[in-house]
């Protein structure tokens, strides 16, 4: 054998064990998926290839559907914005040397590690209508009329959204943080000896310089804002009606409770076609705000 | 001196606000044990009380006694454990392979594993299902554990981390005569140690809390995660609120725990890999 095979040779007894599992569980499944979404099967009667069928039913007739893509379209425009704002006032008080910093970073980042249905049962306990703690709150700052936030549709979104922010606003503050910390104080003191003020040197200095993290806090907050589920699912179940359904909620129901898997795979496909092109457009336009050194 | 009392008090003032934040941050945790520990009569009290009158152990008992929340514990353990460590194992050896050796197609098959990071998990989730159907596999650890442990983003992590390590000290160990395998468990892994924990922890949390795909392999009482027994204890006792907390402390628990211990090393993780936990 020649060393350069025998290069080749080591690199696959290095790779097999994973390949062999991507094999299966990631190309195959990906694969498999794709053709299933084809089909119309309902893993007991044989299957029918029924071509485009299941994407044309969705994107035209399903009325369903187009409410779930509502719902979390509403759902990420209501997360992200405020996570990433949120996160970045937090990250700027917390980057300095505030007494007892440490203790706030801890309890902003806590709930960010905690398994969300545990969350979410406890926010279904504080948003109760009529004994929990949000309404005794509303209640003892002035409001008499106060939202039944999981039997109102109006609300029952609000209620999830505000769980979820809750929950991972701490994510992006450590990142901002992160960000904060590694721009240059040497560019502040030159900004300070040129006459900038506080304002400027935040508009001129750290805004573009932190832009990179920015950019990365926004884009994996909107690719795992489109996959909510946990906290639709406890907090919710998707209701009243189908006001807080989501996208993988509803995967998750054709799929899992009413065996239509052609159908949730087609439904799969169309939410990885809208994360990859809510991807894509940040992409493009990153070049317009984004600041590379 | 006047610009460092100016900074002063805004740091008391920002210190001022935080306290807010924090308080908001943390109530709910506050309120679930409170909750946890009241009679149920106390629970719909009005006005509410921050304290319980008399704290009521028994309900973590009770909670104990009507689920097998132990078993609930040990599975979970049991199934993110296994995955993590299978993970480790198997991404860190495809990661030396696509760092440090050469093979036709090394680059084309590196960009392939790296193009299905972009493929959300609901995509290949309904053939996963299918295929542990097929080997009856549902309501067992190999259907929990296996179709978890092959994920990219392990790969292009460590991949990562291995091409920043000097050659050097791998050459020298392959002129004595180590062998590959040597030269990537003696030398390389233990220099990514940084690199090789972090994915651990995160491995292990996210895992932890994952409660999509444990709904749908499992369905026998006894091989439930503690995500989905507690989704199906508030199935059962919807409105029993100290029961349901302290339910909901006991899955926080863990946790809770493992932040207040490794806190420093979670959120340097965060900050070098970008990783949502």
């Amino acid at each position: 054998m020649t060393l350069k095979t025998r290069e080749s040779v080591a690199a696959w007894f290095f790779l097999l064990p994973g390949f062999a599992g991507f094999l299966v569980f990631v190309f195959g499944a990906v694969a498999v998926s794709f053709f299933l979404s084809f089909l119309q099967w309902d893993m007991l009667t044989p299957a029918k290839f029924v071509g485009l069928e299941n994407y044309v039913r969705l994107i035209a007739y399903d009325k369903t559907f187009h409410l779930v893509l509502k719902n979390t379209i509403v759902f990420v425009l209501g997360t992200v914005p405020t996570r990433v704002i949120l996160g970045l006032l937090f990250a700027l008080a917390l980057v300095r040397n505030i007494p007892a910093r440490a203790f706030f970073r801890a309890a902003i980042f806590l709930p960010v590690i905690i398994p969300t249905v545990a969350a979410a049962m406890v926010f279904r306990w504080i948003f109760n209508a009529d004994f929990g703690l949000m309404n005794e709150f509303l209640y003892s700052i002035g409001f008499s009329n106060l939202p039944r936030w999981f039997s109102d549709p109006k609300w029952a979104m609000n209620a999830v959204i505000i769980l979820s922010v809750w929950k991972d606003v701490g994510f992006s503050t450590v990142l901002f943080m992160a960000g904060l910390e590694s721009i240059p104080s040497s560019l502040y003191e030159a900004a300070w000896l040129d006459g900038a003020n506080k304002w400027k040197s935040f508009v001129y200095i750290t805004l573009p310089l932190l832009s990179p993290t920015t950019f990365f806090v926004i884009v994996i907050n909107v690719i795992s804002s489109f996959q909510v589920f946990d906290q639709a699912y406890v907090l919710t179940g998707g209701g009243p009606g189908n006001a807080t359904n989501t996208i993988v909620y509803y995967i998750y129901n054709n799929a899992f409770q009413w065996f239509r898997m052609g159908y949730a795979s087609a439904v799969a496909w169309l939410l990885f076609g809208i994360i990859f092109v809510a991807t894509l457009i940040q992409f493009r336009y990153q070049k317009k705000w984004v600041y590379y050194e | 001196m006047k610009n460092s009392t100016k900074e002063k008090i805004i740091n008391w003032v920002l210190f001022g606000v935080m306290v807010i934040v924090a308080f908001f941050m943390l109530v709910p945790f506050f309120w679930m044990f409170s909750t946890s520990l009241k009679a149920v009569g106390e629970v719909f009290e009005y006005p509410p009380k921050w304290i319980p009158s008399t704290f009521h152990w028994e309900n973590y008992k009770k909670v104990w006694t009507v689920v097998p929340f132990g078993r609930y514990l040990l599975n979970s353990l049991v199934v993110s454990s296994s995955i993590t460590v299978l993970h480790l194992i198997v991404a860190s050896m495809s990661a030396y392979a696509f760092a440090r050796l050469n093979f036709p197609g090394r680059d084309k098959l590196f960009l392939l594993y790296l193009a299905t990071l972009m493929i959300p998990g609901q995509v290949t989730m309904i053939p996963n299902f299918i295929l542990v159907r097929i080997f009856g596999w549902t309501d067992t650890y190999t259907g929990l554990i296996l179709p978890n442990v092959f994920t990219a983003f392990g790969v292009f992590l460590l991949r990562q981390f291995f091409m920043t390590i000097p050659k050097d000290y791998e050459d020298a160990a392959r002129i004595d005569g180590a062998s590959r395998f040597y030269v990537f468990s003696r030398i390389v892994v233990p220099l990514s140690l940084p690199a090789v924990s972090t994915l651990a922890v995160f491995t292990f949390v996210f895992q932890w809390n994952n409660l999509l795909w444990p709904l749908i392999v499992v369905s026998k009482d006894y091989m439930k995660t503690v995500t989905i027994g507690l989704a199906s204890f508030q199935g059962m006792y919807g409105t029993s609120w100290n029961l349901l907390m302290a339910a909901a402390v006991m899955g926080v628990l863990p946790s809770v725990v493992a932040f207040l211990f490794g806190q420093k090393y979670l959120i340097k993780g965060i900050t070098l890999t970008g990783l949502k936990g």
